[in-house]
């Protein structure tokens, strides 16, 4: 008889299709299956009566990535039905934006989704120009990029690093955090804060990159791509990864677009919907990347998609540093702009201007706007309505793992519990923006 | 082994190239072909067509939304199979009607269409609801409902989901409620002490396992008479 030992070996080898793409082989006990049969079991179990166990997972479950609850029916250990519970972060951000002006609003962008509060920064600030009729500067778009890119790539460590303790993986877990350390600490260099970075102002950003800078920027594209590797070389053959992930929560394409997911659950389906390339906003058509897209519509597609998308973040990144042109960040806009501090406490025009614009807020004309980015999660849209006051009158967040996490009953029926937790880790979830 | 899916790639049925919108008129501009096929398919049905910041916005009759929208998703000269948002706005001048906000894009003539009903005041809240077209308006429309109290026809399961099923004190995006919250701090803190947090289960979910039979007496009455926890 096999140990068990043999048998992930062998797993590792057979396991790869014709295509070279590892598929998920099912031990058969007793069966003949080349291999990998197990002897059967001295006596089979005797069949047990079929009740319905209702089971309650979180909201304070670690492998539910927050404050997500989920009943479950089970048949068994077989998931006959889920009920998501959300909102247990709720906090209105959408009622206390209608009592903010404009730039006040950024704070709150980056505690939604907090793992990629300048990517949130960014989208947020790209809205408020559109809704003000603002053109920003060259400098600023490039820098931008810098930060959706930057902190695209943070969000997929965490999630590689989280979905592999969720499957029993520990080190890609580390390896993951070491990098994104070394982003947190670009940030810090930047804006001064590592998580909340408040970066954008309506206009243009709250700094500019120090010098030297720009050097550590490179020093970063330089070294991931090889942690990358590794992270990669260490899951992406590996047996046990395969196994608990092939085959699990399959979307199909249409069902995909029908249930509204986005970023990489569509992209995992076969979708090639990116909005970076369909509906591109700061330029993101002059920079060559390419869109990483699945077939197969599993977990496993799901993390291919992540792993080629931050290669092609650093792609992207370094022709970002190559461009990056001089001159000044924020447009030179009086109604939105402060004056520099030395004037503000100097000359009685800047001053009177600095009282206006912090007391008062700019004020954009009537009108509304919807401007989505491509988050790590997906589209993420900001959909402002202003009746020219300083306040929107209505600030609605579109939130990608919202929409991602409601097709969790769908992806997750039939399988087994113990899959539960990887199809749930798979959709990348952040319970700050999911409640808002 | 699965077989592969076929990739759906976007933007197949528009040759131009898209880029960046660059200096969006803050009023006016081009506007979408879709708002005129709409309104040469269900004349009457489009009240109004707008274009703010470059984006075209149809506001539609109440009761043949759910057609129009049906319409926009199946036929294959609109194409709009993707539903990025379905919302609510409600003015601070409030005369002006509530707003049901669906956003539509088309992925295969990457376009992207706002249509819009208006509530009037004074009458029920309620709007058609889309889930039968995009699955993915499910949630949508229920944080709309919790959020606005606009009711979907057609919703399949119109619960609240961001705040709790027995939550009383209103629908919190409205504008004459408060950003405190409707009740004070002491009946808050009252309502929450007095909540029994053992009643973690809706009747929905406790009906549909073994566990029915162990419950008290009263609440099998009130679930065999399908009482829901949700309003």
């Amino acid at each position: 008889m096999t140990d068990k030992r043999t048998l992930e070996v062998e797993l590792s080898t057979t396991g790869m299709g014709p295509d070279g793409r590892p598929q998920r082989v099912p031990l058969v006990v007793g069966g003949d299956a080349g291999g990998l049969a197990l002897a059967a079991p001295p006596s089979a179990e005797p069949e047990l009566e079929g009740e319905h166990m209702l089971i309650n997972i979180g909201p304070q479950h670690p492998a539910t990535h927050g404050v997500l609850r989920l009943v479950l029916e089970l048949d068994g250990e077989t998931v006959v039905r889920c009920i998501p519970h959300v909102g247990y972060l709720h906090c209105g951000f959408e009622k206390i934006g209608e009592y903010r002006q404009y730039n006040q609003i950024v704070p709150w962008t980056d505690r939604e989704d907090y793992l990629n509060s300048m990517g949130n920064n960014i989208a947020y600030a790209l809205g408020a120009e559109r809704i003000f009729g603002i053109e920003i500067t060259e400098r600023c778009k490039v820098l931008r990029v810098i930060g959706a890119e930057l902190s695209r790539i943070a969000s997929h460590l965490v999630w590689m690093g989280t979905t592999c303790i969720d499957i029993g993986a520990f080190t890609p877990f580390l390896w993951g955090f070491q990098e994104r350390e070394n982003i947190y600490n670009l940030l810090e260099g930047w804006v001064g804060a590592r998580l909340t970075t408040s970066a954008t102002r309506v206009g243009g950003m709250a700094a500019d990159v120090p010098d030297k800078w720009i050097e550590g920027l490179q020093g970063f594209i330089r070294t991931f791509p090889r942690t990358i590797d590794e992270c990669e070389r260490m899951l992406t053959k590996n047996a046990i990864w395969v196994g608990r992930t092939v085959g699990l929560g399959v979307m199909s394409p249409d069902e995909a677009i029908n249930y509204g997911l986005s970023g990489p659950m569509l992209r995992a389906s076969g979708v090639a919907y990116d909005v970076r390339k369909d509906f591109p906003y700061l330029d993101y058509e002059t920079y060559d990347f390419d869109v990483a897209v699945g077939s197969a519509g599993d977990v496993y597609d799901r993390f291919l998609v992540r792993m080629e998308e931050m290669r092609q973040s650093v792609r992207i990144l370094d022709q970002a540093v190559k461009r990056l042109p001089d001159g000044p960040v924020n447009v030179d806009d009086p109604r939105v702009i402060l004056p520099p501090k030395s004037k503000a406490t100097s000359e009685m025009e800047s001053m009177i201007h600095h009282f206006k614009n912090v007391m008062e807020g700019p004020r954009p004309p009537i009108g509304e706007c919807y401007v989505a980015v491509e988050s790590p999660k997906g589209e993420k849209g900001y959909y402002m309505v202003s009746d020219g006051t300083s306040k929107p009158a209505r600030w609605r967040i579109r939130p990608p793992s919202f929409v991602n996490l409601s097709a969790i009953p769908k992806m997750v029926e039939g399988h087994l519990l113990s899959d539960v937790i990887a199809i749930n880790a798979s959709i990348d979830i952040v319970m700050g923006e999911i409640d808002r | 082994m699965t077989t592969p899916f076929a990739i759906v790639h976007p933007g197949t049925g528009n040759d131009a190239v898209p880029v960046t919108p660059k200096n969006v008129p803050v009023h006016g501009g081009p506007v979408s072909p879709t708002a005129e096929a709409v309104a040469a398919r269900f004349p009457g049905a489009v009240l109004r067509t707008v274009v703010s910041r470059g984006e075209t916005t149809i506001v539609v009759d109440g009761a043949r939304a759910h057609d129009v929208i049906q319409w926009l998703h199946d036929d294959p000269s609109q194409s709009y199979e993707y539903l990025s948002d379905v919302t609510a706005v409600e003015h601070r001048d409030l005369a002006q009607p509530i707003e049901v906000v669906w956003h539509l894009r088309s992925l295969r003539f990457r376009r992207f269409l706002r249509v819009k009903v208006l509530l009037a005041r004074g009458a029920p809240l309620v709007a058609p609801s889309v889930w039968d077209v995009y699955k993915g308006a499910d949630w949508l429309e229920r944080e709309c409902y919790d959020m606005f109290g606009i009711r979907f026809d057609g919703h399949p399961d119109l619960r609240r989901i961001l705040l709790w099923e027995q939550y009383k004190e209103g629908f919190p995006l409205r504008k004459d409620f408060p950003l405190r919250g409707r009740f004070s701090r002491s009946e808050q803190l009252r309502n929450a002490l007095a909540a029994n947090p053992e009643a973690r289960y809706s009747m929905e979910e406790l009906s549909i396992a073994d566990a029915f039979e162990e419950l008290p007496l009263d609440m099998r009455k009130r679930i065999t008479s399908g009482e829901a926890t949700g309003e």
